[in-house]
């Protein structure tokens, strides 16, 4: 890590007369480079959300500043679609479930495979990272005929988590594996087995609490996916969040709600997504 | 293990008077039977549809209707939106990332940025497409750009949006990994600055570099919900196709057309991501 700060500031061997002023110069010439690059990335990356935030604050007259479509989201009613709380109300839900399935799915399994069954840990990766190459509108084609049996018993758009589980496996695997990996499964149970734990106990009593910080970035990133799912319910024609925007944007364009409730999202996105980096500083980050 | 080794050395003596025991693999059944009725199943009827026809019989030659003028020009509007914007997100975002790996690594701005390009990088969708389109489209409070709803350098400037901050994320542990001394080593034998890129740094990072483009251009490949909300009326690109396709059965004839499109999509993901896996394998060579 050390190395990387210097890479500008070497000195360079050929102007060994003048060593710092060389040092020096390329030091200004890539701190100059530096900051050109931060401001003009970071102009790129902000100027949508602030336009987003504006628009979000626009009165009924273009040019004045009133808050209503920040009021609105809790009673926003459009045209030809549900109430805008309820797709939000059944987005958290879709959201808790598809955590909770996740984790019960992964957690349990990975363990297992981990003390018991290693010769399953590849095919189980293989799997778990499977969904990252096969895009969900690929996936929908495939899920039309399963759905149409699942509707048959259940209408609701709750049902939604089979398939969300399946697209949060893979972050969920990586989160959990980085965590499983970093803690001595072995010993642990060994040493509980050796006390007369059963293997539940070994999982939940002994493992699972050790990782609980791997658990809380698996839960946070399948939340923020969830939160952020659209292609899925939009072609499965269910109505979640994003779905909902949507519509609301087809029948009234501009409608001040959309952005409110977009802008509300995103925030609420990126506050989970900063619990996680500063939770889990330490470890390095996806990639 | 100890489960294990009895079953398969099958013992027989040592069992005896034992209740029955279930092999260590039957506690991995849940997940597995979850992900074959909800990944595998459905890929399968993917695959397995598109290569047959209404009637049933098998028709691999299906294949070669990926050819075919009614679904040819998506796959080259997908290339061309894949293409442009991972190359444009790599390039963008490569120059990004040195600018960040040059810095102090504890640094605000390191943090700063690596926090932020977490989140963006999965800030695609609906919401990113209204952001755009109340910064530079018709309604615009930046300016209005005539070229917004033009394909593919209105929707390319928009996915730039998500696929900078994913190249920053791949890209940065490869200039991470290149170590002050091959500079300082280069310096020693007189090579000067753009010596050293031609020859050290940039032979060295291009492993990484295209294997990034790589899963820049898969990423682009399968998003859906920006392009829709971008533009709802006009098929350019695959996803929008089988959309369309999936809530009218109109086009080919006798092939379901939305699962050749989604075929044809699997191909493409699988031969981008191989390379990627290539590349990757290359580029951990010297980077570690």
């Amino acid at each position: 890590m050390a190395a990387v700060t210097s890479v500008g500031e070497t000195p360079a061997a050929a102007a060994a007369s003048r060593p710092r002023g060389m040092q020096a110069r390329r030091r200004r010439r890539l701190n100059a480079f530096r900051y050109v690059v931060f401001t003009v990335f970071g102009l790129f990356f902000l100027l949508p959300l602030l336009a987003m935030a504006r628009f979000s604050l626009e009165g009924a007259k273009l040019g004045t500043w009133s808050a209503t479509a920040w009021t609105q989201i809790a009673s926003y009613q459009g045209t030809g679609v549900p109430p805008l709380l309820s797709s939000i109300e059944i987005t958290l839900e879709l959201a808790v479930i598809t955590c909770v399935v996740t984790l019960a799915l992964l957690v349990p399994t990975m363990i297992w495979v981990r003390l018991r069954v290693k010769w399953l840990a590849r095919p189980m990766e293989f799997l778990s990272l499977l969904p990252l190459t096969i895009p969900a509108i690929v996936l929908v084609v495939g899920l039309g005929p399963i759905y149409n049996r699942i509707q048959h018993y259940e209408l609701s758009a709750l049902m939604l988590f089979w398939v969300y589980v399946i697209l949060a496996l893979p972050y969920a695997y990586r989160a959990l594996a980085a965590g499983l990996g970093a803690i001595d499964v072995e010993t642990l149970s060994e040493a509980a087995r050796s006390l007369g734990a059963s293997w539940f106990t070994v999982m939940f009593r002994v493992i699972a609490p050790n990782m609980r910080q791997a658990i809380l970035n698996a839960l946070l990133l399948t939340w923020a996916l969830v939160l952020g799912e659209f292609t899925i319910a939009y072609l499965l024609l269910y109505n979640n969040l994003q779905e909902e925007l949507y519509s609301i944007s087809r029948n009234t364009p501009n409608a001040g709600v959309i952005f409110s409730t977009s802008f509300a999202a995103l925030l609420f996105a990126f506050v989970l997504l900063l619990i996680l980096s500063y939770a889990g500083r330490r470890r390095r980050g996806r990639g | 293990m100890a489960v294990a080794a009895t079953t398969e050395t099958g013992a027989q003596p040592s069992r005896a008077g034992r209740r029955p025991s279930i092999p260590a693999w039957a506690g991995t059944v849940p997940f597995l039977a979850y992900v074959a009725v909800f990944l595998l199943w459905p890929t399968g009827i993917v695959v397995v549809d598109s290569l047959k026809n209404p009637n049933g019989s098998w028709a691999v030659s299906n294949i070669t209707k990926l050819g075919d003028p009614l679904v040819r020009p998506y796959f080259i509007g997908s290339f061309k939106l894949c293409l442009l914007s991972s190359v444009f997100g790599a390039v963008l975002g490569a120059i990004l990332a040195y600018a960040v790996a040059s810095g102090n690594p504890d640094g605000l701005v390191r943090r700063l940025y690596l926090a932020v390009s977490g989140v963006l990088a999965q800030f695609g969708g609906v919401t990113l497409a209204f952001a755009f389109l109340v910064l530079i489209g018709p309604v615009g409070l930046l300016f209005h750009a005539s070229w917004f709803y033009e394909f593919p350098w209105g929707i390319t400037v928009i996915y730039t949006y998500f696929q900078i901050p994913l190249m920053v994320l791949v890209f940065l542990p490869a200039i991470d990994g290149v170590k002050v001394q091959w500079r300082e080593a280069s310096e020693n034998l007189g090579a000067s600055a753009w010596h050293y890129w031609r020859y050290v740094g940039g032979p060295l990072l291009m492993p990484a570099f295209l294997g990034g483009t790589l899963l820049l251009f898969a990423n682009a490949l399968s998003a859906f919900a920006t392009i829709i909300a971008w533009e709802n009326q006009i098929s350019y690109i695959v996803p929008q196709q089988i959309s369309t396709a999936l809530s009218s059965e109109v086009g080919l004839s006798n092939v379901n057309v939305a699962d050749l499109l989604a075929l044809g999509m699997v191909i493409m993901v699988a031969i981008v991501m191989t390379g990627y896996a290539l590349l990757q394998r290359r580029a951990a060579r010297w980077l570690r």
